[in-house]
């Protein structure tokens, strides 16, 4: 079966999302990352969406489902790379991503995550709306 | 009135249909060279129209038409099906409404990325949605 691959980087989980997402695709990367949360007690997940040419309701709710679950197991998600018109688009349609960290790109997306690795993640308090 | 240039009729019968009736939208868009932001708002749409026909109205088709109006061109989607219909659409257009598994995004959002939009639908036959971008 087609699946989108979890990489494994230090503490940090990579996911690229370069294909045209169909839902049991989207739901399958669901149950990955969380399992591998899990098996390899990852802190970070940084998923990378600068290949998608459209973010819409379930994209968006599965990358926030994915933040969230992550966030339970102990580990913060960044989104990052997100096109210019992606987000233009996402926000129209009236997604305004709450509650998922973004990042231009996968090196600031890294820096974030282990800037908070070294002091301590100070969104455990954080309430989800 | 407009004028009809390129008619095309695509299943929605499966979530693989979604992949694929939003790739010709963005065909056409390019075709009909929409800019960028167009075009993805374009795709966008279609995307949560058509998984709006899969989700509540049990599958059904996309129609996209190629429309020109004097110097004018624009895309044209109609998205039916034979499901359920939809009971209050005031309610349906809300954000945050929904009787599914979904945000209650898809109907609202949807209209605020094209120029036209409108609903027909009756309770127990099916419903059809129009939604054209011009440009």
């Amino acid at each position: 079966m087609e699946r989108i691959p979890v990489l494994r980087m230090g503490s940090l989980l990579l996911i690229t999302i370069q294909v045209d997402m169909h839902d049991k695709l989207a739901l399958q990367l669901q149950d990955d990352v969380t399992e591998r949360i899990s098996e390899w007690g990852s802190t970070g997940v940084l998923i990378d969406i600068s290949s998608l040419e459209i973010v819409d309701s379930f994209i968006g709710r599965m990358l926030a489902n994915i933040a969230g679950m992550s966030r339970v197991l102990g580990a913060e998600t960044v989104v990052v790379g997100m096109q210019p018109a992606v987000a233009i688009t996402l926000v129209e349609l009236g997604m305004s991503l709450t509650g998922v960290r973004t990042a231009l790109s996968v090196e600031a997306g890294m820096e974030l995550l282990y800037g908070n690795a070294f002091t301590g993640s100070e969104d455990e308090q954080r309430t989800e709306a | 009135m407009s004028s009809v240039q390129k008619r095309e009729v695509l299943p929605v019968k499966t979530s693989n249909d979604v992949v694929i009736a939003r790739q010709k939208v963005r065909q056409l868009a390019v075709e009909l060279r929409f800019s960028l932001v167009d075009q993805t708002k374009l795709v966008t749409a279609a995307s949560e129209l058509a998984r709006n026909a899969l989700d509540h109205g049990k599958g059904g088709t996309m129609t996209v038409e190629v429309l020109v109006n004097g110097a004018r061109s624009g895309l044209k989607m109609v998205f039916e099906d034979q499901g359920p219909g939809i009971a209050n659409i005031e309610d349906a257009l809300k954000d945050g409404f929904t009787t599914g598994a979904g945000m209650g995004l898809g109907l609202g959002g949807s209209k605020r990325l094209v120029n036209d939009f409108s609903i027909e639908t009756e309770v127990g036959k099916g419903t059809r949605i129009t939604a054209v971008r011009w440009r």
